[in-house]
């Protein structure tokens, strides 16, 4: 039997032969980004050594964390199109898990700093 | 996307009953919470490495010191291969977005032609990853860390991928066939005799303090320690990056039914093929956890 209770969304997601171009270019533009920001990593992590001094290791270890969540961020927003869907369905997949993380993160550090703190004193 | 998502509706409406609130489908909706739920497993994993990474008293491996060997070719190319492999697999989510775009337009051939090509991509991502973990498994010749802390690169006889002069900060040690050392000094500078047999074996066992290295069972080459770093580094690396592999063995997997599916025309006689939508939503989700892997892993 037919169901007639169901709206179909993805048939309402369809579009045109223009408007494909326009979302295939934006596609490519994203690739062309993180393409350029892998590069920047693997340059960097492969001559960071010979170019700067070792003092500015914390620098690049944020500057790759901060890079990261640039990608992940395209990809999430753009090949995953969470940024085309509504404003709630984004909020109810990122706000849990930003929630969830930033508390495992924070234990992670705070807990390993205790226990290098530990090892270094008693051992 | 545009569609119902872009439509201006009142929380009335939305929230009215007799419509998803979100305006996407339940198989999408439960993709989306599969997702969040195997990112935290993952962020998991991370945070477990980062973790034990910050509580170590030990010297840590140095992503782009071990990472730097390249099939077929000697010396060193620090990062290079993952670089490639990481390229292919944002290559392969690209063709994926490309496919999930020409199901929009209900263009089969295209949603044909895009992901035969994903798939491909994930069958390469598989391989590059299998010939990472062999190389990884047997050792590339490598460091090994005697008891005054100076690092010794050792070539490896049976596997010389490396050429040692490329190793900055290294001693350099020639090893016979059967990894045996032949040093051309000793700490404190006396010349030696090259050794051999016994009395190198015993040089071997008794001089160089290893660094707790990564035994395997099937370790190739008579290799019984694994020059790279605490025995914890390499149980991370077979277990995050056997559950990402993991992850895109089962990707390819799906991406293959969907694509004959796709090919025998069930979606297009649907109307739409969000079908490819959701397996695409899937494989960016890998694609994305290996963002995190190659961050977390092999640049910190």
């Amino acid at each position: 039997m037919e169901r007639d209770d169901i709206i179909e969304y993805s048939l309402d997601a369809h579009h045109s032969e223009e408007h494909g171009k326009k979302v295939r270019q934006r596609i490519w533009l994203v690739t062309l980004l993180l393409a350029v920001v892998t590069t920047v990593e693997v340059t960097l992590g492969a001559y960071w050594k010979t170019w700067f001094d070792l003092s500015a290791w914390n620098t690049i270890k944020w500057t790759y964390v901060v890079l990261t969540l640039v990608k992940a961020a395209y990809i999430v927003m753009t090949f995953m199109h969470l940024g085309d869907e509504r404003r709630n369905i984004r909020a109810i997949i990122l706000l849990p898990y930003a929630l969830f993380i930033l508390y495992l993160l924070f234990i992670g550090i705070w807990e390993s700093q205790y226990v290098k703190y530990l090892w270094e004193t008693y051992l | 996307m545009a569609g119902d998502a872009t439509k201006a509706l009142s929380n009335d409406v939305l929230w009215g009953g007799g419509r998803s609130p979100f305006s996407i489908s339940y198989g999408k909706m439960m993709m989306w919470f599969f997702l969040v739920s195997d990112a935290l497993t993952f962020s998991g994993l991370l945070v477990g490495y980062g973790f034990v990474r910050h509580s170590t008293t030990e010297a840590w491996p140095i992503g782009e010191e071990v990472f730097r060997a390249l099939p077929w070719l000697h010396g060193s190319f620090p990062l290079i291969y993952v670089a490639l492999m990481t390229a292919i697999l944002i290559f392969s989510s690209v063709t994926m977005v490309l496919a999930v775009e020409a199901g929009h337009r209900m263009d089969k051939s295209g949603v044909i032609k895009w992901l035969f090509a994903t798939v491909i991509g994930g069958a390469f991502f598989v391989g590059s990853q299998a010939w990472e973990w062999y190389h990884f498994n047997h050792g590339s010749g490598g460091y090994i860390t005697i008891d005054n802390g100076d690092r010794y690169w050792v070539h490896n006889d049976a596997h010389d991928t490396h050429d040692p002069a490329h190793a900055e900060g290294f001693h350099l040690v020639k090893a016979l066939p059967g990894h045996y050392l032949l040093p051309d000094t000793l700490p404190g500078g006396a010349e030696v005799a090259p050794v051999t047999g016994d009395a190198a074996q015993k040089l071997w066992k008794e001089k160089v303090v290893y660094m707790a290295g990564a035994p395997f069972p099937w370790s190739a080459h008579g290799i019984e320690f694994n020059e790279y770093g605490p025995q914890q580094y390499a149980n991370f690396f077979y277990f995050i990056t056997g559950f990402h592999g993991f992850h895109v063995f089962s990707g390819v997997v799906i991406n293959l039914i969907v694509l004959i599916m796709v090919m025998k025309g069930i979606f297009h006689r649907r109307g739409h093929y969000e079908m490819v939508e959701k397996a695409g939503l899937y494989w960016h989700f890998v694609d994305l956890v290996w963002v995190f892997v190659f961050t977390f892993f092999y640049l910190l």
